[in-house]
């Protein structure tokens, strides 16, 4: 906060350079750093400083916040609820029964296109309610296996997915077994948009988690059947869709990317989705929406960091202000060392 | 043996050793070999030592098996070091705790992996463990040192060989030389003087520098040649090892005779042969059997209030963890139970509630609950901050080093830096409230000059105390100036004056000086009066190493002063024997200086009961003479009935002289007949002689009898100088609000003034004064009638009180004006007759107390009141034996490493050479360290919750299931690398006023006293600002980062990108909020507080840099997810600033309307120094025109 002001009581220094060092004396030898004396600074919030630092940080905040909030609404984004829209009608009073029937559930949306989307457009499924991050689903996964081929045994966390008559289930644990399901399919004027579902993932997942000599095995053979299955022939390593999966979210409501459309959409656009609707979200009451977004550098669309940046800024200057009113108002007390005298003034601090 | 020695005396002539026999000398110490009760006792339990003396092939010697003298003093051995120490490791409670979290987590139930448990807590207890085996390797090679020093040892084939400490064997015969220690205790046989007596130095043992006698028994006396020991047979009985430094009771069969051995005949381990040539002894105890190891007892521990309320405070952390363990389990068990719906359906069927452990279980969810609890306990445990007692420990170690480094506490002329014995109690320092002095060699230099006397009713000696000029300028008298400059005592206030100046001499008056008294009214009084100066003491001439002049080795310095102005005024003693002492004396006739010799018949030695000495001698003239000195009141009453007419004038003078706070001593004389002489010798032998308990009271009842009818020559007056600087320091402390009691045996007019002239009294001061010194209470004391005087005791104590507690309201509170004087006779009436409660209501809001008239326990106990009756901290301070009680009692105990021996010191917490250093110790190091500790320990508790809160606002997002939001190893790092250091760079280097300022102004020592930086408003404070701090950092990181795309390639956010993104938050909040709370910021301190959050970063590289196996979720998390993100820069930056936010504010109102002492200092120093800076341009400006 301030500059440097080397310490000025060097007392020791003289006395210690005028008397010679005795034999085997016990005298302590005298350094900067041993008498505490290195040179300091010593910031105070004095007015000025407050004041200044207060602006400083409004100066600096409300413009992130102006370009945050810009680069946010630069977004467009497109949110389809479909849970409930997407069980007929008459049905809808025991969702559950249906999502587990064998009834078909291909379901139609129609999406209309706020904005021109410039490409690429992200295509995100969102689940509610879900929580990838419960103990005891973070930990129903082995590593081993997803990696190494010869680790087909190692299944140790994850019971109960573990094991089958047939053996080992790779990959094994509840994340896997819990696969994401339901599908998407876009058209526009009846011309099919194409989801690009390659590069989705992580490449460090891709290249160095998931193995590219481990193949599926044994998986959603079970008697309780999870969520989606896999194409045994395919390596995990390219499993996109089972790769994300696994990056397990941090909050209960999360998205999940699910492709990239690689075509830019113009206002007004209607895009005609088929869906399967096949995951099961009604036991735990979670939501399901099919998000549509395009990215600015700052990514997603969220307010929040722009509204944020202003509204710290903001108070700041606000209180740079208030702080600015008051010394100008009533200026600042001498620092007097007379007002501490306790004698003085019986009833202290 | 006692006609032994009086058939002695006519035959001096020794042909062997010119020697003094002192046996002869000492009346009472040297004859206690007789048998006594306690010997009646050996054989029994507690007395069966037997010990076969040059006896080694003895076979019922070998039995008993006692230890060789192979010394041990290491706390460990090589095989038990390991079990040991992590014994002792585990006596913490808190390592406790944490060993069961870490064997836990081996289990299941711990939500993180076990290694990251573990590995803090092997580094935790490996580093104490560490400190403690260096620590004993030290004690490990002194104690290789002593085992392999020699002795000679006798053999009976070859004589006296030299041999290792280690191999020596109970029994054994040693020969020790002079300057050497002795290797065990041994059984003194005989010396190189012929009656078997040598000169001990204990200052090892007790400190006193003084020099001891010990004494052979007679019988063994003339075992002193080497080829003596041929058919040398004996067998020692004695007392059990055991710790009494002070007594020794056994039984030495010799020749079929049984003689009584007394701690005379012992020698202890580890003091020093002196003045002897050499020694010849048998071993008695060896190795841990010697007194001196059985001495070696642990001082009691002390315990800084700081840190017993730091165990407060851990106690509202745990419960604090039990609650928030408690709120996640009940929500947890009711999540859990919720899974499987009424109809047996899976709700959140992806975690197979139908398939789980009792941990998940549904079906049982009080149980999961339960369990759930425990890993709750485990993953809060954060709350609870492991590294802080290592911190805390590490950082008093190093405030210590300053304390001891201090340049400004050294003390030149004795060489004596600061030290600290303890880094227990540093903090301490900071919140002394009372201070308990000793007065003699802590206040005063304990260096007695004699400066008046009193002969004959004439006053003598011009020079003017310092009391004395304290008095008069408090009388605003102006001094004359030409009997300043005629007093040396002028000079003596450089210490040392150059020139003619003689220590322990400070006597000025012409009339008397350079042989001038020969001409005074009263000559031949005066030549009595400096013959008791030079007679009637027990010091030993010794000529210096060049000749030059005569040295005198003296019990103590008041007796030293006494026969240096002897020498100094013309009656110098330049020889001693054991019969005579030598003078070379001015004759008041002759006017001649001729050398006398005084026939030495009798010394009655001084003692603290008798408070007087006296020598009969037998002059050239064949006159018998008792020369005593005394105290005035012992004195008084043995002068004779039809004395002089000057007493009442020089007890006039003695009265003057202890006002000016000088130590007064009457000397007196007497001149006996012959018959009278030899009457009272007779029965003084036959005193001496008795055998039994009585003894002593016999010997002492018989010295009385011949101690009367004195006739009163004068009084000395000796003046015991103030240190340098005390009155300044005081009045500092004073200012400080630290109140001061000083604790001394002095009179009442002599404590006064001297509180005078410490500037511990003041004249605008109201002095309360309490005394049972009445006339009345003197009267039925006379008579007799204990009742009567504890009644009417009582009554005037509660008057005095009462009258005192009236001054006090009338005064309005203002403590500071009050000063309460009370003697030693009416604190022990108080303490004893429950008058206590109205006593310390006044006695704590008077700024100074002098107990005066009190005796060493007395200190002790007042010590022990204060602490318990103010509940404040106290602090002793003291420099001799006689302190040890009080030092150990109060809270801090300090020790002045003066002249009085080491013992006052070996029982302090810190040790300084000078009393005025205590300023700079308390103001100055007690005033940083109290606020380093405090604000450390605020600090940990704080970044310990910032961390640990954003652990469970996380698990409210994951229902609660014991997940923790960050990778093992971050957390398991979280308190060793990313925070540890600037933690401990402010516990050791944090100054928040300069130590001038400090100085200058003492009150800033008052957030000390009244606790204010570690009171309960601020713990909590910091204990909210850290939630704050979690809320925003994890509500910010969520919300800035959601669910939206967090990167431009659109991306979400990760669970495990979300612990990345929320602990570099937490790790830049914390060390920011570290670099606002600091003061002082030298390049150690942005070193370690940058370098933290830099270490952090680079950790984070290399770490996601491992293979996946290792490093799991942390893989390439910075690289490939956080580091591209703006989000996450931008959200880091913005959560850090607003976690600040509130504290900034926090601080600026305070400071501006509600300012600490140190803010106002700190802004005082800051403006001043702008003026002079502001100053210095002007002038430069100036200049340049």
């Amino acid at each position: 906060m301030n500059s440097g002001t080397p310490s000025s009581s060097a007392a020791g220094a003289g006395s210690a350079d005028s008397i010679a060092p005795r034999r085997n004396s016990k005298r302590p030898k005298y350094s900067r750093f041993t008498q505490q004396e290195l040179p300091a600074c010593k910031p105070i919030l004095t007015p000025k400083w407050v004041i200044g630092t207060f602006l400083l940080v409004s100066v600096i905040f409300i413009p992130i916040g102006v370009v945050s909030l810009f680069a946010s609404r630069d977004v467009v984004e497109i949110v389809d609820r479909y849970e409930t829209e997407c069980i007929p009608e008459t049905l809808r009073n025991d969702k559950v029964g249906f999502i587990q029937s064998d009834r078909s559930k291909t379901c139609q949306r129609t999406l209309r296109v706020p904005k021109n989307m410039k490409q690429p457009i992200y295509v995100y499924y969102q689940l509610d309610n879900f929580y990838q991050n419960h103990r005891r689903y973070v930990k129903s996964r082995s590593d081993q296996q997803l990696r190494n081929n010869g680790s087909l045994q190692d299944t140790g966390p994850c019971k109960p997915e573990d094991n089958t008559a047939g053996g080992p289930i790779v990959p094994c644990g509840l994340i896997a077994w819990s696969l994401f399901n339901d599908t998407y399919g876009f058209t526009r004027n009846n011309q099919q948009l194409d989801v690009n579902k390659k590069g989705i993932s992580w490449k460090s997942d891709r290249e160095h988690k998931f193995g590219k000599n481990v193949f599926p095995r044994n998986f959603q053979s079970g008697t309780l059947k999870g969520g989606a299955t896999l194409n045994p022939n395919v390596s995990l390593s390219e499993q996109e869709d089972l790769i994300v999966w696994m990056r397990t979210a941090a909050l209960p409501t999360f998205r999940k990317l699910y492709g990239k459309i690689e075509v830019d959409l113009q206002r007004d656009d209607l895009i005609n989705v088929t869906l399967e609707n096949n995951y099961n979200t009604y036991s735990f009451s979670g939501k399901k929406k099919l998000v549509l977004s395009t990215t600015s550098w700052l990514g997603g669309k969220n307010d929040f960091v722009g509204i944020a940046y202003l509204t710290v800024g903001g108070l700041c200057f606000f209180l740079a202000l208030v702080f600015l009113l008051i010394y100008l108002i009533k200026p600042r007390q001498l620092g007097d060392p007379s007002y501490l005298s306790w004698n003085r003034n019986p009833s202290g601090h | 043996m006692n006609l032994d020695k009086v058939s002695d005396r006519g035959d001096m002539a020794s042909p062997r050793k010119k020697g003094i026999r002192f046996s002869r000398l000492y009346s009472f110490s040297c004859f206690r070999s007789s048998f006594r009760d306690e010997h009646s006792q050996i054989g029994l339990k507690g007395y069966s030592r037997v010990v076969y003396c040059n006896d080694p092939g003895n076979q019922e010697q070998i039995l008993p098996s006692y230890p060789k003298n192979y010394v041990s003093t290491t706390k460990y051995t090589a095989l038990n070091f390991i079990p040991k120490s992590l014994f002792e490791q585990f006596r913490r409670v808190a390592n406790i705790y944490f060993l069961v979290v870490a064997c836990v987590s081996y289990s299941p139930l711990a939500p993180y992996s076990a290694y990251s448990v573990l590995l803090p807590l092997l580094l935790v207890i490996g580093a104490t463990i560490g400190k403690e085996a260096v620590e004993d390797w030290r004690r490990k090679k002194q104690d290789i040192e002593a085992n392999n020093r020699r002795v000679k040892v006798y053999d009976k084939d070859r004589g006296f060989l030299k041999e290792r400490w280690k191999n020596l064997r109970v029994g054994d015969l040693v020969k020790v030389h002079k300057d050497e220690h002795f290797p065990a205790d041994l059984l003194l046989l005989s010396s190189s003087y012929e009656d078997g007596i040598c000169y001990v130095e204990t200052t090892n043992l007790d400190g006193e520098t003084n020099l001891k006698v010990k004494h052979a028994l007679d019988v063994t006396c003339t075992l002193n040649e080497d080829n003596s020991f041929e058919h040398f047979k004996a067998v020692i009985k004695c007392e059990d090892p055991n710790e009494d430094l002070y007594s020794f009771v056994g039984t030495l069969y010799y020749n079929d005779k049984q003689h009584p051995l007394s701690l005379q005949q012992l020698l202890l381990r580890d003091s020093k042969l002196r003045n002897t040539d050499y020694v010849y002894g048998v071993v008695v105890f060896t190795d841990h059997d010697t007194k001196v190891m059985k001495n070696s007892m642990e001082p009691p521990s002390k315990r800084s209030k700081i840190e017993r309320k730091m165990d407060k405070i851990v106690y509202v952390l745990f419960t604090l963890l039990v609650f928030v363990s408690l709120v996640g389990s009940f929500f947890f068990g009711i999540m859990t139970e919720n899974d499987i719906d009424d109809d047996g359906e899976m709700r959140r069927w992806y975690l197979r509630p139908d398939q789980t452990t009792a941990f998940f279980d549904p079906n049982n969810a009080l149980m999961a609950a339960f369990l759930h609890f425990l890993t709750g306990l485990m993953l809060y445990g954060y709350l609870i901050p492991i590294s802080l007692y290592v911190s805390i420990e590490i950082v008093k170690v190093l405030q210590v080093i300053f304390i001891n480094q201090d340049i400004n506490m050294y003390h030149e002329e004795t060489d004596g830096p600061a030290t600290a014995k303890t880094s227990n109690l540093n903090e301490e320092l900071g919140l002394v409230d009372t201070i308990l002095s000793d007065k003699t060699g802590t206040l005063t230099c304990n260096s007695m000059e004699f400066v008046k006397c009193s002969i004959a009713g004439t006053a003598y000696g011009r020079g003017l105390t310092e009391v004395e000029r304290a008095l008069a300028k408090r009388r605003g008298d102006a001094l004359d100036d030409s009997e300043v400059t005629s007093s040396a005592s002028l000079q003596s206030d450089d210490g040392m004056a150059p020139g003619e100046s003689v220590k322990g001499f400070n006597f000025y008056d012409e009339r008397v000086l350079n042989g001038q008294w020969v001409n005074e009214p009263h000559a031949d009084m005066i030549q009595k009066f400096f013959l008791v100066l030079a007679l009637c003491h027990t010091a030993i001439p010794e000529v210096d190493e060049e000749g030059k002049g005569i040295l005198y080795e003296a019990e103590s310095p008041d007796e030293a002063a006494f026969v240096i102005s002897a020498r100094e005024l013309g009656f110098e003693m330049y020889e001693r024997t054991q019969s005579h002492i030598s003078l070379r004396e001015l004759d008041h006739e002759s006017h001649q200086k001729i050398d006398r010799q005084y026939e030495l018949l009798h010394v009655l030695e001084f003692s603290s009961s008798r408070r007087r000495m006296s020598v009969i001698v037998r002059n050239v003239e064949d006159q018998l003479l008792l020369l005593s000195k005394g105290s005035d009141s012992v004195m008084l009453e043995r002068l004779s009935k039809n004395s002089q007419d000057f007493e009442d004038v020089t007890m006039e003078h003695v009265k003057r002289y202890a006002e000016a706070g000088l130590r007064t001593l009457v000397l007196a004389y007497r001149e006996l007949s012959k018959e009278e002489f030899s009457s009272w010798e007779n029965e003084f032998m036959d005193a001496k002689a008795t055998v039994g308990p009585d003894r002593d009271a016999l010997i002492e009842a018989a010295a009385d009898k011949i101690e009367r009818d004195l006739i009163l020559l004068g009084a000395t007056a000796v003046e015991d100088k103030l240190q340098k600087g005390v009155p300044e320091c005081i009045e500092r402390l004073e200012k400080a609000g630290i109140k001061i009691w000083v604790i001394t045996g002095d009179k009442m007019e002599t404590a006064i003034n001297i509180g005078f002239a410490c500037s511990l009294l003041r004249e605008d001061m109201e002095q309360i004064v309490i005394t049972l010194d009445s006339p009345e209470i003197i009267e039925l004391e006379r008579k007799g009638d204990k009742e009567a005087v504890a009644k009417a005791s009582r009554k005037s104590i509660m008057n005095q009180i009462r009258q005192g507690t009236l001054l006090l309201s009338s005064s309005g509170g203002h403590f500071s004006f009050l000063a309460l004087i009370i003697d030693g006779k009416s604190l022990s009436f108080i303490l004893s007759e429950d008058l206590e409660g109205p006593f310390w209501q006044l006695a704590v809001s008077c700024s100074s107390v002098i107990c005066c008239r009190s005796t060493p326990k007395q200190k002790a106990l007042i010590t022990r009141l204060v602490k318990k009756g103010t509940g404040r901290t106290t602090l002793a301070i003291g420099d001799g034996a006689n302190d040890v009680g009080m030092l150990q009692e109060a809270d801090i105990g300090v020790g002045i490493s003066g002249v009085e021996g080491m013992q006052a010191v070996m029982a302090s917490d810190f040790a300084i050479a000078q009393f005025r250093f205590l300023e700079r110790l308390l103001l100055v190091h007690g005033h940083w360290c109290y606020r380093r500790i405090s604000m450390m320990v605020c600090y940990f508790f704080y970044k310990n919750i910032a961390f640990g809160f954003t652990l469970f606002w996380f698990e409210a997002y994951a229902s609660f299931s014991g997940q923790p939001a960050y990778n093992d190893w971050y957390m398991s790092c979280y308190n060793v690398f990313f925070t540890s250091l600037p933690v401990i760079a402010l516990g050791v280097f944090d100054q928040d006023v300069s130590p001038r300022l400090c100085l200058k102004n003492p009150e800033l020592y008052q957030e000390g006293i009244q606790n204010m930086l570690f009171s309960w408003p601020r713990i909590l404070g910091w204990i909210l600002n850290g939630i704050i701090c979690s809320v925003v950092v994890f509500f910010f990181t969520t919300s800035s980062a959601v669910h939206q795309a967090f990167t431009g390639d659109g991306r979400v956010l990760d669970f495990e990108a979300h612990g990345v993104y929320m602990y570099t938050c937490v790790v830049w909040a914390v060390n920011c909020q570290m670099a606002l709370s600091i003061n002082y910021f030298t390049w150690m301190q942005h070193l370690v507080i940058w370098g933290s959050i830099v270490v952090w970063y680079a950790f984070l590289l290399i770490y996601g840099a491992f293979p996946p196996l290792f490093s799991t979720t942390a893989y390439q998390v910075f690289v490939e997810a956080c580091g591209p993100s703006p989000i996450f820069w931008l959200g880091t930056l913005l959560a850090v600033v607003s976690c600040l936010l509130p504290y900034v504010l926090y601080r600026t109102v305070q400071t501006e309307f509600f300012p600490m002492p140190h803010d106002i200092i700190q802004k005082w120093q800051r403006e001043t120094s702008d003026d002079r800076r502001s100053k210095l341009r002007e002038k430069d400006t100036l200049l340049c025109k």
